[in-house]
């Protein structure tokens, strides 16, 4: 085993994604804890490219034209193969909807312990990471041989992680790649008739705890009055009470308002990694352990259906002057 | 008759207080409240969604723990034809790693087409029961899964991807997938209904005798977070808050 430390670089449509410069941040932290080298692994098909923009020492890229876009069998093929030949001391993968697919599968198929959800290296090079939603923390300790981490966001900035070029390229040669039993048919682009949140200087957020269809209207009226738009975390989405372009979060959209005003969202990490573009975030929330307050600029611990009057009288009397 | 076999997790319900044990690495499990996993609770809609389309056999099978009978019985009123209880684990909650042996082990035997399991559960400590599943099944794997239609011996299926684009994917069966959402929400059903499922449905019980909490990883520490340790909170009465708030919205320039 080498003390190297691999992180699995994540692309879609050409585009490196914020987790890669994340993990490159945390790899690099763990490395000035513990030695070794930090090393993409990119999979790809005429993406070497892609390399350049991370602060990683040395990329290991392995070209096939099945690799092009993520598709779970092809990478967990490659990455078993490739894990199965290195053997680094860590490899992190991003816990996302592409990372997720494999991270668990590779470590079973290898024998490797995986820790989920990790957002920070600590102490000596112990893995902090998270479970219920982001109100139990473990600090857990590295395995004797190959550990996976699968890393969140919210630890490390991912403007640490850009840099580059790598001064080494590794050429990896792909396994079998032939039958495979997951394949990409085609991207179904967003829904661009509708607002997009991403672009909106006000959004007013709505959770949970905003309880029935009919009490979205209260969030309406609050956005109205602050010439906002009303946006939602997953449970409203799956509600059908509003549209998934207004979902925020790790399957919607990341967006980087002026003011983010969340009514009832308790701030699961998947909501979260979607809103730490805002300048302020205002929580408001009647349960006083809600992660969203450990983001917020501004929390509030209330029931909502007490408050939300009171603030659109207050809000509507400053306005009439 | 297409077979598709869900695999439903109670987690702790996190509206309710949580508290670390006397170890200091695990969550006291004592007066823990459990409720459905919501990912396996879209993972079972779509998994009657898919029986109303294609008429398929839809097994469910839970991990023993305070609750899991009347989670059963619920999936049997939704429409759930054969409900399986895994036992044999007295205290504390099995890793996802011994549990997905046992669970693929009874898997194997049914021989299904399709296997749905919630995309994650919030107190998975180490690894994602599908995806470990399906390396033990040797079946593929998609997960973040928001609609799924059988036809031809594939599975196409919409995953979800950051920033709202959707992939389509085609998947060779058997395949396990992780649901993020059903194309549907999850319907609701009377408890009269599942009162009567109480008394006509039958949970089989099948012994896990190697499930255990030898885990892989090392816990270190289990704690609770600081709280809010960086909100500044605004306190008082409803108007006074209102106030407050107010010109802080002032000062931003929105108001």
């Amino acid at each position: 085993m080498t003390q190297d430390i691999y992180l699995l670089i994540e692309h879609i449509q050409g585009q490196v994604s914020d987790i890669s410069y994340i993990m490159t941040a945390a790899a690099r932290d763990l490395s000035d804890k513990i030695g070794g080298s930090v090393v993409g692994v990119l999979l790809g098909s005429g993406s070497e490219g892609l390399k350049d923009s991370l602060k990683v020492d040395k990329v290991i890229y392995c070209d096939h034209p099945a690799l092009a876009e993520f598709t779970s069998d092809a990478y967990k093929r490659t990455l078993t193969a490739l894990l199965k030949e290195h053997t680094p001391r860590v490899m992190f993968f991003g816990n996302t909807t592409l990372g997720a697919d494999i991270s668990s599968s590779v470590a079973s198929r290898l024998g490797y312990p995986i820790i989920n959800s990790c957002q920070k290296i600590t102490g000596d090079g112990q893995i902090t990471s998270q479970i219920c939603g982001g109100k139990i923390k473990l600090d857990s300790l590295l395995g004797d041989g190959t550990t996976l981490i699968s890393m969140i966001p919210g630890g490390y900035k991912p403007e640490i992680g850009r840099g580059g070029p790598p001064s080494e390229l590794i050429h990896f040669s792909p396994p079998d790649l032939g039958d495979l039993k997951v394949k990409l048919n085609q991207y179904i682009e967003p829904d661009t008739s509708d607002i997009d949140i991403s672009q909106e200087k006000v959004l007013i957020a709505i959770g949970r705890g905003i309880q029935t269809e009919d009490n979205i209207e209260l969030a309406e009226d609050l956005a109205k009055l602050l010439n906002g738009t009303v946006c939602a975390s997953r449970p409203v989405i799956d509600q059908g009470w509003l549209p998934t372009s207004r979902l925020v979060g790790k399957s919607g959209k990341s967006v980087k308002p002026d003011l983010y005003l969340s009514l009832g969202i308790s701030g699961a990490t998947e909501h979260l990694e979607g809103i730490t573009g805002s300048k302020t975030i205002i929580a408001i929330n009647s349960d006083p352990d809600a992660p969203i307050f450990d983001i917020a600029t501004y929390g509030i611990e209330i029931d909502l259906f007490d408050f939300i009057d009171p603030l659109l009288d207050k809000i509507k009397s400053v306005k009439s002057g | 008759m297409t077979e598709i076999v869900v695999i439903a997790r109670l987690v702790p319900d996190l509206v309710e207080e949580l508290e670390i044990a006397a170890s200091g690495t695990d969550l006291d499990r004592s007066w823990l409240r459990l409720i459905i996993n919501e990912f396996d609770n879209h993972a079972i809609e779509q998994a009657i969604i898919l029986k109303e389309k294609t008429a398929a056999n839809v097994t469910i099978i839970s991990l023993e723990a305070e609750g899991v009978e009347d989670m059963l019985f619920t999936t049997a009123a939704k429409g759930a034809d054969r409900l399986i209880k895994i036992t044999g684990l007295d205290d504390g909650k099995p890793t996802n790693q011994s549990a997905a042996k046992e669970i693929a082990k009874l898997i194997q035997e049914i021989g299904p087409d399709l296997v749905l399991n919630g995309v994650q559960a919030h107190d998975d400590i180490s690894g994602d029961l599908a995806p470990l599943l399906a390396d033990l099944l040797d079946m593929p794997y998609v997960g973040y899964i928001s609609g799924v239609n059988l036809e031809n011996g594939l599975a196409k299926a919409y995953k979800e991807y950051p920033g709202g684009i959707v992939a389509e994917m085609e998947i060779t069966l058997p395949a396990v997938l992780g649901i993020q959402s059903s194309e549907e929400p999850p319907r609701y059903v009377a408890i009269s209904k599942v009162r009567q499922m109480m008394s006509t449905a039958t949970i089989e019980e099948i012994s896990g005798a190697d499930l255990n909490q030898d885990g892989p990883v090392r816990i270190n520490r289990m704690y609770l977070p600081e709280a809010a340790e960086k909100a500044e909170m605004l306190k008082g009465n409803e108007d006074e808050i209102a106030e407050k708030l107010s010109s802080i919205l002032q000062d931003l320039g929105l108001l």
